[in-house]
């Protein structure tokens, strides 16, 4: 395990997801930035340089590990061989949170490479149920679990999200993660209240935040579209509805995520101090209280 | 199994091939080589580009409907296999390979 | 479309992961059952977000990944023919960075690229330096320890190979092509190569061997000695040239250990 000499939890300040472009500019100046998540699967190699730049950053960061190809909501069950990759890694590591999606990737032994929707219904919820225990049993650990961006819904779903999510995290004990641009992606693209939505979620849960980018395209009937690209700027009512989530939780590690169209690091990284100065007034107020 | 190579000539080849070549460096700390070239293809979390893009359609490849012809630095290189068969261009080559269906 | 219109739906609607999977890879599929805007109606466009997905990432990992063959054949063809590949053979790991193994044999098939004979062992090349650069960390041995056994020991020794080290036996010269692509190398000659890929560091090399090179290194990398590699290596190639092998070996840093015999 490596040998880390900061705090290893996430502080209530802004991260932003790894790239390995920004390796230099990080080191040099981090600004505001405060921590890093990186996604899981990227640091599965036996070595070279993608694990010698995780062993340097972890140095200086506290880091989130977020899987992205365990397929939590698959049919059949976890692959073993992945979920062992997956020990190695965290094991090694020991980073301050680890993160899933509540979404499936692979099946019959193809792995798709996107985050797959799920219906809401009671045998996904005892399905996601099993997939966690066994994740957080095999890891030791507790895990995050991320609400996804929608574009379309399932006839035969039973649960709201929000529901859905409570309960899987009541059965498993696990964390949650709130992506306040997959709601406001998902209301969009659903036609819900973004807002009802977060007042119906279970904040008291949410140990991470997520804020990106989105496109807008429309379907057929013209309506409107929105995509989970994490190829732009942080959309202004996606900071609207963060400061809504942070009226009501308070201040939680938050990430800033561009994976597509990767900006120069001081883009990114003002990005991350417009999550910082969102966050503030609630900053000050958790300190004082 | 026999070593056609005599003593001598073993530890001369040893000594010749260590006296050319020169010592690996380690002056370059962790940090510095972290620096380098990173090579792409990564799993991310994030969407494509939406409805507009190709994946909706599918190139029917089999028999002669592949109507694409590659155009890349292939069309300027000469080369040649183990046999001498030659590899000129790319077009020229197209017309003569495609297989008949 | 218009049957959306006669909901709510009374019938079975179910969707599975093998349906929504099929659906997925195969655009000629009809989108299942049960998918739905707000309003309740099947969707068919929303769907396609999902299949753009899957293709995009995929053919962008593969471009990405093969970088040469890229440029060899241009990026649209390439990605064009991305996307015939991954319905053929999708990931079957989510570890994307090895993504592609099976584009030699692909591509000594597919009709597009038929007359290009060489692109399946640019491609093996492709593939091998990247398992280069994912490979596990190991520090070079000093060469002149080897200098510091006698014929004895030496010949009982085991050399080490780095996790790195692998040799390619092309027909085509693969390495002649890539370095013409990427590092402005002259116009490829030659038939076929011995290629020694390993790592310096952390970046990927690939090195030509002579003659028996093959068979020295991959005896080596087996764990067979010094001296039975050295036999294996000129039994087949009378004139084996041992000084030029080592040179390679060393300058590729891919001796990383001098296990003497007890």
């Amino acid at each position: 395990m490596l040998d880390i000499a900061h705090d290893n939890t996430l502080p209530n300040g802004a991260g932003v997801g790894y790239k390995p472009q920004h390796f230099a500019a990080l080191i040099d100046n981090p600004g505001t930035v405060s921590w890093l998540e990186i996604h899981a699967e990227n640091y599965m190699g036996d070595g070279g340089r993608p694990m010698a730049q995780l062993r340097h950053l972890a140095e200086h960061f506290p880091i989130s590990v977020h899987g992205v190809g365990l397929s939590i909501g698959g049919e059949t069950r976890l692959d073993p061989e992945h979920l062992a990759r997956l020990k190695r890694l965290v094991d090694w590591l020991n980073p301050a949170m680890f993160s899933e999606h509540l979404a499936w990737s692979t099946h019959d032994g193809a792995f798709l490479n996107d985050l797959l929707p799920l219906p809401y219904t009671t045998n996904t919820l005892t399905r996601i149920t099993t997939h966690i225990n066994e994740v957080q049993d095999h890891l030791g650990r507790k895990m995050l679990l991320e609400n996804p961006s929608s574009y379309l819904a399932f006839a035969e779903s039973t649960w709201s999200e929000p529901d859905f999510l409570r309960e899987v995290a009541r059965r498993t004990e696990c964390g949650l993660l709130l992506d306040v641009n997959n709601v406001f992606v998902s209301a969009t693209n659903l036609d819900f209240d973004p807002r009802a939505y977060i007042d119906a979620y279970p904040l008291d849960l949410v140990e991470e935040f997520h804020l990106a980018g989105h496109d807008e395209d429309a379907d057929e009937m013209g309506r409107k579209l929105l995509i989970d690209s994490h190829g732009t700027p942080v959309d202004e009512p996606v900071w609207t509805l963060f400061d809504h989530v942070i009226a009501r939780a308070g201040a939680r590690p938050a990430l800033v995520e561009w994976d597509n169209d990767v900006p120069d690091w001081d883009i990114l990284e003002a990005e991350a101090a417009r999550a910082t100065r969102h966050m503030e007034p609630a900053l000050a107020a958790q300190v004082s209280a | 199994m026999s070593n056609n190579m005599k003593t001598v000539a073993v530890l001369g080849a040893v000594s010749a091939a260590v006296a050319a070549s020169a010592v690996p460096a380690f002056a370059d700390g962790e940090q510095e080589k972290c620096f380098g070239v990173s090579l792409a293809g990564q799993n991310d979390c994030a969407a494509g580009p939406g409805t507009t893009c190709a994946g909706t359609s599918t190139v029917d490849y089999q028999g002669n409907a592949w109507k694409l012809v590659p155009a890349g630095t292939c069309e300027t290189m000469e080369v040649t296999d183990a046999e001498g068969m030659m590899m000129k261009g790319s077009l020229e080559a197209l017309d003569t390979n495609l297989p008949a269906s | 479309m218009t049957r959306a219109e006669t909901l709510p739906r009374t019938g079975d609607v179910t969707v599975t992961q093998t349906a929504f999977r099929k659906a997925l890879l195969d655009p000629q599929q009809a989108v299942p059952d049960g998918l739905t805007n707000p309003d309740g109606q099947q969707v068919s466009k929303r769907f396609s977000v999902y299949r753009n997905n899957v293709v995009h990432g995929l053919s962008e990992a593969m471009l990405t990944g093969f970088p040469v063959l890229a440029k060899l054949v241009g990026d649209e063809f390439f990605r064009e023919m991305a996307k015939v590949y991954l319905r053929i053979h999708p990931p079957t790991s989510p570890l994307m960075m090895h993504y592609g193994a099976a584009l030699p044999g692909f591509l000594e098939s597919f009709p597009g690229t038929l007359h290009l004979k060489y692109l399946p062992d640019v491609a093996r090349l492709e593939l091998t330096l990247r398992r280069a650069y994912h490979a596990g960390d190991a520090a070079p041995v000093n060469p002149d320890d080897l200098t510091k056994l006698d014929h004895h020991a030496l010949m009982a020794t085991r050399l080490q190979m780095s996790p790195a080290s692998e040799v390619l036996i092309t027909k085509w010269p693969a390495k002649a092509i890539w370095d013409f692509n990427m590092k402005g190398g002259p116009q490829p000659k030659g038939g076929g190569e011995t290629i020694l890929i390993s790592r310096i560091g952390f970046d990927p090399v690939a090195e030509l061997l002579p003659d028996g090179g093959a068979r020295f290194v991959n005896s080596l990398i087996k764990g067979c000695s010094f001296g039975t590699a050295l036999g294996l290596a000129t039994a087949d190639t009378p004139d084996f040239d041992l000084t030029a092998t080592l040179g390679v070996l060393i300058a590729t840093h891919s001796i990383i250990g001098i296990d003497k015999p007890d």
